[in-house]
């Protein structure tokens, strides 16, 4: 088998006239995790669905564990896991009958299924659950069955489209140390999502996907260092000073900062690290300048989005 | 809620995935979860338990005095018939919203993406369908006998006639799986369903003979096999039915015949449009 458990080369597919995705490559080595991040309709859900077999592309060629998906689709499906975007677990069975059923489905033996499904709820903590039919469970809940339903099978590829979407904090780290276990055993995992912080905080990867295209990849530092490196904030204690602040930025960075008054933080790009925060610092003393933060950073994620797409993505996260 | 850790151990990727089991395992497991199904919201039976009885109650004591049997014969035992056929077709219904339903809360992606035989999906509907058109086809059998309907013609004449009625019933799933296949939602299949197969049940010999109707509307429902169903299932069972004269159509003179030429017909034309219909309409 190939070193990389995900293959696509040049994936373009069309609904009508709109082009859901316009030529996406992308590689998952075995054993990480990739994540695809982008806003709605960016094409996330479309690659998942034709690396799962679900639709064909117009154009391009995947492999999935080894298999074509286009050609030998039986043998992509019985490898891969699919946590689709809603948890489609079957809400008039209960956790047991759905586990058992997609394990019979997934051609295991009726006792094998059985014994899987137990393992299963045990491990995700539904047992006490197990007789209860699904419609009457949390979303949080919900969510775990349809994860441990991926597991029914022991995928060598899972992919989890928005697996935290809706969740609050609390589940959502949840789902975040499972899917790092999951890992741990050598499941390679491609998941979707809107979530800057789960892409930086889950990946070893990333793909930036705008408009169906990747616009950019690599791990969260790489993609930080693309958009332009570290960054100086100051943020003064009185409105007033911020003015002030920023001449004596402007003076030690020889950029312009962005201010922000409604934060009273000034900020800009530098280029010579701790001594040029140094810098900062002394010239802020020396005007009497009260400072709540002062701090060195790089971008984050979402800035790194905005300054590749132009897009604020906050609105398409809401 | 205890927090969430996988043990290791439980997920082996490097595992060596399940052979096939076949066509007919994966229909099964996909009819179970139908029966299942129609276990925990028995409401959603009314259309196969309660309706029809209260259609037999309703005509044959509301209606059943207005109403003369052909030949003279009791209503009673007229009405069975016709209340077997109206009910038979409506089991459409069930299966197109089972399907709608599926697409609607995504189940069928996630089947989709199962090492499963291709057309389980379809089967296992059509399995479980088949299997819920049985419940009102015993329930009616046991009501029809306490108001006095009885078989008349022998056994062997009373299993052929409820073959005709099961056969018809396995066509009629193939209607419901194109009607939830082509239309998309719930909602648009119970439209649908109520526009289209109330007027088809009763512009038939389902609660009243075809030869009071008025000249066009006759001929209508002289031709419509729910009208060819009734009078089938009133025979073998020898119960009254519309005796064929000179100058009848083809299908009143030979309503078997011209039911198992419907079931043939149904069950061709629909089955392969019926799958290449779901097919195209899941595969986006």
């Amino acid at each position: 088998m190939s070193t990389n458990a995900v293959e696509a080369h040049g994936l373009v597919k069309r609904y009508g006239p709109t082009t859901a995705l316009a030529g996406i490559d992308l590689e998952v080595p075995t054993g990480t995790v990739m994540a695809v991040l982008g806003p709605n309709g960016a094409g996330k859900t479309t690659a998942v669905r034709i690396l799962t077999t679900l639709t064909e592309p117009d154009e391009g060629r995947a492999t999935v564990a080894g298999f074509d998906v286009a050609t030998q689709g039986t043998e992509v499906r019985r490898r891969i896991g699919l946590a689709a975007q809603d948890a489609t677990v079957d809400p008039l069975l209960t956790g047991r009958e759905n586990l058992v059923m997609l394990g019979e489905l997934h051609q295991l033996r009726r006792p094998a299924a059985a014994a899987r499904a137990v393992e299963l709820l045990d491990a995700f903590s539904l047992a006490d659950d197990a007789g209860r039919v699904v419609s009457g469970y949390s979303g949080g809940m919900r969510r775990r069955l349809d994860l441990a339903a991926t597991l029914v099978a022991h995928p060598e590829v899972l992919f989890l489209d928005e697996p935290t979407t809706g969740l609050d904090p609390r589940a959502r780290s949840e789902l975040w140390t499972v899917i790092d276990t999951l890992v741990g055993t050598g499941t390679t995992v491609m998941l979707t999502t809107q979530y800057l912080e789960e892409a930086e905080r889950l990946a070893d990867d990333i793909i930036l996907v705008d408009h169906g295209r990747v616009i950019a990849r690599g791990d969260a530092q790489k993609l930080k260092r693309e958009v332009g490196g570290d960054q100086v904030q100051v943020v003064v204690v009185e409105a007033h000073q911020l003015a002030d602040a920023a001449r004596i930025v402007a003076g030690v960075t020889g950029t312009e900062p962005a201010l922000d008054a409604g934060t009273r933080a000034v900020t800009s790009p530098i280029d010579g690290g701790v001594e040029t925060l140094i810098e900062v610092a002394k010239g802020l003393a020396a005007a009497r300048i009260a400072v709540e933060d002062l701090s060195l950073r790089q971008p984050t994620l979402d800035e790194v989005f905005m300054t590749l797409t132009g897009t604020d993505t906050t609105d398409e996260v809401a | 809620m205890t927090a969430l850790t996988l043990p290791t151990g439980t997920v082996h990727p490097d595992r060596t995935p399940e052979p096939a089991r076949g066509l007919a395992h994966d229909t099964w497991v996909i009819a179970r979860r139908g029966l299942l199904h129609m276990k925990r919201q028995p409401e959603a039976l009314s259309d196969a338990t309660i309706q029809p009885i209260m259609f037999v109650l309703l005509f044959a004591y509301v209606f059943g005095g207005a109403i003369t049997a052909p030949g003279g014969g009791s209503y009673k035992e007229f009405l069975m018939g016709g209340i077997f056929a109206q009910t038979i077709v409506f089991s459409a219904f069930g299966v197109a919203m089972g399907l709608a339903n599926d697409r609607k809360n995504q189940a069928v992606d996630r089947f989709r993406a199962l090492p499963m035989a291709r057309g389980a999906v379809l089967g296992g509907h059509a399995v479980a369908s088949l299997i819920k058109a049985l419940l009102p086809i015993v329930l009616m059998s046991l009501c029809g006998l306490t108001i006095g309907w009885r078989i008349h013609d022998g056994l062997l004449s009373a299993v052929f006639g409820y073959v005709l009625l099961i056969g018809f019933a396995f066509a009629m799933t193939w209607v419901g799986v194109l009607l939830g296949s082509v239309v998309a939602t719930p909602e648009g299949v119970q439209g649908i369903a109520f526009a289209a197969l109330f007027p088809i049940t009763f512009m038939a010999s389902t609660f009243v003979p075809t030869e009071t109707m008025p000249g066009f509307l006759r001929t209508i429902a002289e031709w419509n096999p729910v009208t060819t169903l009734a009078n089938a299932a009133r025979i073998q069972f020898g119960n009254p039915s519309t005796v064929a004269s000179p100058g009848d159509p083809w299908s009143i003179a030979h309503p078997t015949a011209y039911s198992v030429l419907w079931i043939v017909g149904i069950i061709g034309v629909c089955a392969p449009l019926a799958v290449r219909a779901y097919q195209r309409s899941v595969a986006k």
